[in-house]
């Protein structure tokens, strides 16, 4: 039997380099080698800009952003407001508010089930009321981990009863954007959302009160074709995707390739879209600096004056 | 009828578009007035004032063209920003002079394309929204034929919205909605159904009015009726005051 092994095998000819090959006191030494320190995959993010590999820590405290090359990576809407609002501050609306399957549209209630679950919210938007360097103000913040911030009934119904609140209690509103656009699974009503907001936003502005959005990647469809672009004032991240017609649908249509860097902030920026485009880590400063110069700060300075 | 018949005729070539509507309500009373001041003038979009029983009344509508020469000259129906921005001029004037508006809906689609994005097409639209809303005039929206989305929406935030009895109303086309439900953009029948786009199907959401009789040809006695009956609801419209009328447009949509 014996003899029989050795014959099904081959000799290959590197097994007598192997055996050859000298000892090297520096290989086959295992882990001791390594001169630098083990980390766990998931205290590494790689990068999908620069490729450069990240540590998870690091970029939690660059506000989520690639300390190499700036990429703002993609943060849920509670991270959102921890990092804009002042400690504390946030009183939320409508919390409880959540979306049923309206029109009985195949698969919507197996998707929104799992939306939940993922983003462990209710709705694609948080609402609420907060102060933010001191100011008062309503802020709205969309959440692309529930089904990629689809504007829903609900959806809308939170952002016009946010912007409702702010008219009657005379206060700036706030809204971080992100979204795929209306929710084609409650149909013509998530279209009416766009309307609905818009007259919202309407009546907000009339009664002389300011509005600012911040555009957030991606931005696109029916949240870009209505009060995403309503604002007094338009900010936007740098590099999101901010689009009525996606890339993917206008190749399409167009059958050409888009060039690079279309339809990014930076690009709206020059075609006089959006005012200001702010990194992630001035925003908060930014959004201060606007309030206290539209007034926002008068009544607490007022205050201290007393 | 299905859905899906509703959406054949809908696009049917031989459907009347705006400019069929157009003639046969106010005759030759209508002056088309062009251009959007900004930056061009889309001939997608038709506006002008017009003469409706002795009273002026502004009428603004999307034209698909009525042949293929005229629909490529017409983008098929799809307009880009100054459109929109052309309406919305209109919607102004008529404000000032105190005239309603008439708006006829037949678009599958805002269109998507460089120069509409480069030109702000989302920000065209979001205005029209935000502008209706509160236009001190009566606004009465009609989809003729195709409704698409946000392109068609920003013609019809409206005191009323009405639709021809086969005319479509939808957030996305049968065959996106098929595309990315079933990555089969074939399945148009089966999306059709399931995104409730039909005049019957709106009137039961509470999205529409009013539903109207299809012309079965252009010397149909429907366009008399239909006339008389728009006359007849701008005469409703403007015995509100602005405030009223404002409040139930805004109410109007805030219920959705």
């Amino acid at each position: 039997m014996l003899y029989g092994d050795w014959s099904g095998e081959a000799l290959n000819t590197s097994d007598i380099f192997n055996f050859l090959k000298p000892k090297n006191e520096l290989e086959n030494q295992g882990e001791s080698v390594e001169n630098h320190p083990f980390i766990p995959n998931e205290l590494w993010v790689k990068c999908p800009v620069c490729k450069n590999p990240v540590l998870s820590s690091d970029l939690n405290e660059n506000f989520k952003v690639c300390p190499k090359c700036g990429y703002h990576f993609r943060i849920g809407a509670r991270q959102r407001i921890e990092i804009t609002v002042d400690a504390e501050s946030f009183e939320e609306f409508d919390a409880e508010l959540t979306s049923t399957n309206i029109i009985d549209f195949p698969d919507y209630t197996r998707k929104l089930k799992n939306a939940k679950l993922n983003s462990r919210e209710n709705e694609s938007v948080i609402t609420g009321r907060a102060k933010i360097g001191g100011c008062e103000t309503v802020l709205a913040v969309m959440n692309s981990q529930f089904m990629m911030g689809s504007m829903g009934t609900v959806t809308g119904e939170k952002i016009t009863r946010a912007f409702e609140y702010a008219t009657e209690n005379s206060l700036p509103v706030i809204v971080f954007t992100v979204s795929g656009g209306a929710r084609m699974q409650e149909g013509i009503l998530s279209l009416m959302q766009m309307a609905k907001t818009s007259g919202a936003v309407k009546r907000h502005s009339d009664a002389g009160l300011l509005y600012i959005t911040v555009l957030t990647d991606p931005t696109t469809g029916g949240v870009t074709a209505s009060f995403a672009m309503e604002g007094d004032i338009i900010l936007s991240e740098p590099k999101a995707l901010i689009a009525f017609a996606g890339p993917r649908v206008i190749e399409q249509t167009i059958r050409q390739k888009l060039p690079k860097d279309f339809q990014s902030a930076e690009f709206l920026l020059e075609k006089g879209f959006v005012d200001k485009v702010v990194a992630r880590s001035e925003m908060k400063k930014t959004l201060t600096k606007l309030l206290i110069l539209h007034g926002c700060g008068t009544e607490a300075i007022e205050k201290e004056g007393d | 009828m299905s859905a899906y018949d509703s959406v054949t005729a809908a696009r049917a070539n031989d459907r009347p578009t705006a400019i069929d509507y157009i003639t046969k309500i106010f005759g030759n009373s209508f002056i088309e007035l062009h251009g959007d001041r900004h930056y061009a003038d889309d001939k997608a979009v038709i506006g002008g004032i017009a003469e409706l029983n002795g009273k002026p009344v502004t009428v603004i509508a999307i034209e698909k063209g009525r042949n293929l020469k005229e629909r490529m000259e017409r983008n098929f129906g799809s307009a880009h920003p100054e459109g929109y921005r052309k309406a919305l001029r209109l919607m102004k004037q008529a404000e000032k002079f105190h005239r309603p508006v008439l708006c006829f809906v037949d678009t599958s689609g805002a269109y998507c394309g460089i120069g509409a994005e480069e030109r702000g097409q989302g920000q065209a639209i979001a205005e029209n929204l935000m502008e209706m809303m509160t236009l001190k005039t009566p606004i009465l929206s009609v989809l003729i034929g195709e409704g698409g989305s946000g392109g068609a929406l920003a013609l019809a935030v409206a005191d009323e919205v009405w639709m021809l009895e086969n005319a479509i109303y939808s957030v996305i086309s049968p065959e996106g909605c098929a595309s990315i439900l079933w990555k089969d953009s074939t399945k148009t029948a089966e999306a059709s159904e399931c995104l409730k786009l039909t005049s019957q199907d709106l009137f039961k959401l509470g999205v529409i009015e009013r539903i109207i009789r299809e012309p079965k040809n252009l010397d149909s006695v429907m366009f008399d009726s239909f006339k008389t009956l728009i006359a007849q609801t701008f005469d409703k419209l403007e015995s509100f005051d602005t405030e009223t009328l404002l409040n139930k447009r805004y109410n109007r949509f805030r219920k959705y």
